[in-house]
């Protein structure tokens, strides 16, 4: 197993309050790991601190054989992480092109291809090219997200919850794209949608207060059922 | 009508003015929510660098390119060694840059000498046009034309370039676009750079237009120009433009028809915005 991202013992404050403690972990190239866990755990707070948007206090993030621990986000992103934020980041004034634009480093032929193809699985983004991402559905803005975070020849997407506060068939057709998307490229996903992480999560963690505290493949954890109530409040 | 032609042409004239103080400090503050007191001083030193020049070579021309390329310098300066230490902390850079703003004022008497000076318009500027019974003078005119042409090439690579497009985009959240690989720090030092260069060309152009310049002048700008941004919507370029005009037209009429309230009413503009629209004339989008 040839692991593309890891995580040994990292350790993250928020201000001055010790939110990571002990995260341990790694990413498969060409899998999608799941993190999971229940609200506050750090999910998120993970995500951040692997993109620099979050200082690593301790441990250290290694990323193709190269420890990333406190660069700037943008040399991080430069290395080939893509990421869509809990919040979508859209840019509400610039219309979907645009939000595109501002994402291509290049808009050579092999970056156009890789436009063509995901807005081929996004038609609604293609019919509101133009129009300002703030006016978008939910859904559609969580596409134009991902879409974004594609576009550049990245070699891992973090995704942080697609499925949150979209109705259950655009959900349904956010997981599509995901499973289109893990035959091109290595995903970290956070998903508390156990059903969409469970179809499409080849392996899992589960984060309890800022730690790692269990792990597997995604088809042990559906068979076990007090460790999912135990950590994920599913019963 | 003739009279409210020519007050119209002053108002705009001095509103033209105004936006190209203001527009750099508005992409300042909304690109890293900087609060710039120093922006006046970039003002003050454009005016005087240029008019020295202007003096010397008897060329306005050259007074404008000397002007922009001391704003540029300036403008490197100040980021780097004023603000860049103080980011993310507002109380700080109100302190620093309002010293800053101070010494470059302090500068000025030590570089140019305490005396404030005349200035007249270059000769293929002097005089004016006259249309009907109105009476339009040529400098003022000058000013219109180069402030509008400015604001459209500014407006068109923020609209259509992705340079633009990333400036924008970083006006609405910083942190995404640095996530989508691009450094924002530099981004803002160019954009610094720009806003700065825009501040001392209006400051030589004001030059010839007040007919004399002062040291002080650089604290005046100052609050005038963050009195605009607010107006506009902090962050806004367009708003900039728009709380630009509508405080030099507001100015223009009021001197003449309200003398008491003339030096009031950029005061009571801004209260009146931030009571019934506290975001701001134009509001950037997240
Ligand atoms: N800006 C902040 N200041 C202080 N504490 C914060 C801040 N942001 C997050 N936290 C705390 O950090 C902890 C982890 O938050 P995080 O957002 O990483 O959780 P999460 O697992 O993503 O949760 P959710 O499922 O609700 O998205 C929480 O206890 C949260 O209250
Ligand atoms: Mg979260």
């Amino acid at each position: 197993m040839s692991s593309l991202l890891k995580l040994s013992q990292v350790e993250a404050y928020i201000q001055q309050f010790h939110i990571l403690h002990d995260i341990n972990f790694e990413v498969p190239k060409g899998e999608v790991t799941v993190l999971l866990g229940r609200n506050g755990a750090g999910k998120t707070t993970t995500l951040r601190t692997i993109m620099g948007l979050n200082p690593v206090s301790k441990g250290s993030v290694v990323f193709k054989n190269e420890d990333i621990s406190n660069l700037k986000p943008h040399l991080i992103a430069n290395k080939g992480i893509g990421y869509v934020p809990e919040d979508q980041g859209i840019f509400g004034d610039l219309t979907v092109g645009e939000n595109l634009r501002v994402a291509m480093k290049r808009e050579d032929q092999e970056t156009t291809e890789r436009l063509d193809w995901i807005l081929d699985l996004f038609p609604d983004l293609k019919k509101f090219w133009k129009k300002p991402g703030g006016q978008l559905s939910g859904g559609q803005k969580q596409m134009l997200a991902i879409a974004r975070a594609y576009v550049n020849e990245n070699d891992l997407l973090l995704i942080d919850e697609p499925s949150k506060g979209l109705a259950p068939i655009v959900v349904e057709k956010v997981m599509e794209t995901i499973l289109q998307m893990k035959e091109k490229t290595t995903i970290l996903l956070v998903e508390q949608n156990f059903l969409m992480a469970s179809k499409i999560g080849d392996r899992f963690y589960i984060i309890d207060d800022g730690q790692t505290v269990h792990n597997g493949l995604m088809g042990e954890l559906k068979q076990d059922k007090a460790l999912m109530k135990k950590y994920l409040g599913v019963s | 009508m003739d009279l409210i032609a020519s007050l119209t042409v002053n108002g705009l004239a001095t509103g033209m003015l105004i936006f190209l103080l203001a527009a750099g400090l508005t992409l300042i503050f909304g690109l890293m929510s900087v609060l710039n007191f120093a922006h006046g001083g970039l003002f003050i030193w454009g005016a005087y660098a240029g008019v020295w020049i202007y003096y010397v070579t008897n060329s306005f021309l050259l007074a404008i390119i000397v002007a922009i390329v001391t704003g540029l310098v300036l403008g490197l300066i100040t980021e780097r060694l004023i603000i860049r230490p103080v980011y993310g902390n507002h109380i700080q850079q109100i302190l620093i840059t309002l010293g800053f703003m101070l010494v470059l004022q302090e500068l000025i008497k030590v570089a140019f000498g305490p005396d404030q000076k005349a200035v007249h318009p270059p000769a293929w500027l002097e005089g004016s046009f006259q249309m009907g019974d109105v009476i339009l003078i040529k400098y003022r005119l000058f000013i219109i034309a180069i402030g509008f042409l400015l604001f459209l090439t500014i407006y068109l690579i923020l609209k259509k370039t992705r340079i633009g497009l990333i400036v924008r985009a970083g006006v609405m959240d910083r942190e995404m676009v640095q996530t989508l690989g691009i450094n924002i720090r530099f981004v803002f030092m160019a954009v610094f750079m720009v806003g700065a260069a825009l501040a001392a060309l209006s400051g030589v152009l004001h030059a010839p237009y007040s007919g004399v310049i002062y040291a002080e002048m650089g604290l005046e700008f100052s609050i005038l120009a963050f009195i605009v941004v607010v107006i506009g919507g902090m962050g806004s370029f367009t708003g900039s433009l728009f709380a630009a005009i509508l405080v030099g037209l507001a100015q223009a009429f009021m001197a003449y028809y309200v003398p008491a309230l003339s030096l009031a009413v950029n005061m009571l503009i801004m209260t009146v915005v931030l009571i019934f629209r506290p975001q701001g004339l134009f509001k950037v989008k997240g």
